[in-house]
């Protein structure tokens, strides 16, 4: 009876590493941000198991801080790639060599 | 095998499938439509595992605002599916390493923690109960969210507009 709580951390390990793959080998900013939502995603799962796991609500809290993060970072993350697209005409983070 | 575990299991197909689908799309909106099936998968864990309020949160917020907002701005920005290389050995090699290590050692830990095997039971969350808890117990982080966000919109606002005013110059 019940999932062994195991499995559930072993599906947020493995979103999170889907997340840092994309993030860490995606050459487009859009992407490599995906890959930071991915992986905040892979917490949450792991955060709301926890809170299954010992019947306590903290774990849901963490989860709903997690969500206003994510939302907070997409928003200010999104307007600095556009800010950088008007600046040099390019999403990829290897042609941003000026420091000015 | 109960109902509850085939459901877990099939989300959790679902969840992997989809975000390994939409990683390595090489079209944006593609991607991003993938991702959004992965939260609406997220979010019907969140379901399973006893938190309506927050499976509903996850599909507002997340599938529903912050996957728009991505495909608002691909489309705004006109990306011309580039002919970027998809994942350079030069990158791929150590992501492949570390994660094939993280994922080792992680499985490993988890075989080897003996209460890694307790098993998960149905439990419910009522949404009146979670919200009494959250702004009684967590007021303090609920007020840093909000003055996070605070922060977030005028930082938003500030890099959003150098670049007309340059334009006007």
């Amino acid at each position: 009876m019940g999932i062994p709580f195991g499995y559930v951390l072993a599906l947020a390990g493995i979103v999170v590493v889907l997340g840092m793959i994309c993030a860490t080998t995606r050459r487009n900013l859009i992407m490599i941000l995906l890959g930071v939502e991915v992986m905040l995603n892979g917490a949450a799962i792991a955060f709301i198991a926890a809170a299954l796991r010992w019947q306590q609500l903290e774990g849901q809290a963490f989860v709903l801080f997690i969500i206003a993060i994510a939302a907070a970072e997409v928003s200010l993350g999104l307007a600095l790639i556009v800010y950088l697209y008007h600046r040099t005409g390019s999403l990829n983070p290897e042609d941003y060599q000026v420091l000015k | 095998m109960t109902l509850f575990n085939m459901l877990f299991f099939a989300i959790a197909a679902l969840i992997v499938a989809s975000t390994a689908i939409a990683i390595t799309r090489r079209n944006l909106v593609h991607a991003v439509i993938y991702l959004i099936f992965g939260f609406f998968g997220s979010a019907f864990l969140f379901y399973l595992f006893g938190s309506p309020f927050l499976a509903a949160l996850m599909v507002i917020v997340y599938a529903g605002a912050i996957m728009i907002l991505f495909l608002f701005i691909i489309m705004m920005l006109r990306v011309e599916a580039p002919e970027e290389h998809l994942f350079p050995p030069r990158q791929m090699l150590p992501a492949v390493f570390f994660a094939a290590a993280y994922v080792a050692i992680g499985g490993l830990l988890l075989i080897n923690d003996p209460s890694a095997g307790a098993p998960l039971t149905e439990a419910r969350t009522e949404p009146a109960e979670f919200g009494r808890y959250i702004f009684t117990q967590n007021w303090l982080a609920v007020e840093i969210a909000s003055l996070l966000l605070l922060v977030t919109i005028i930082g938003a606002l500030l890099v959003g507009q150098r670049p007309a005013r340059e334009d006007e110059e």
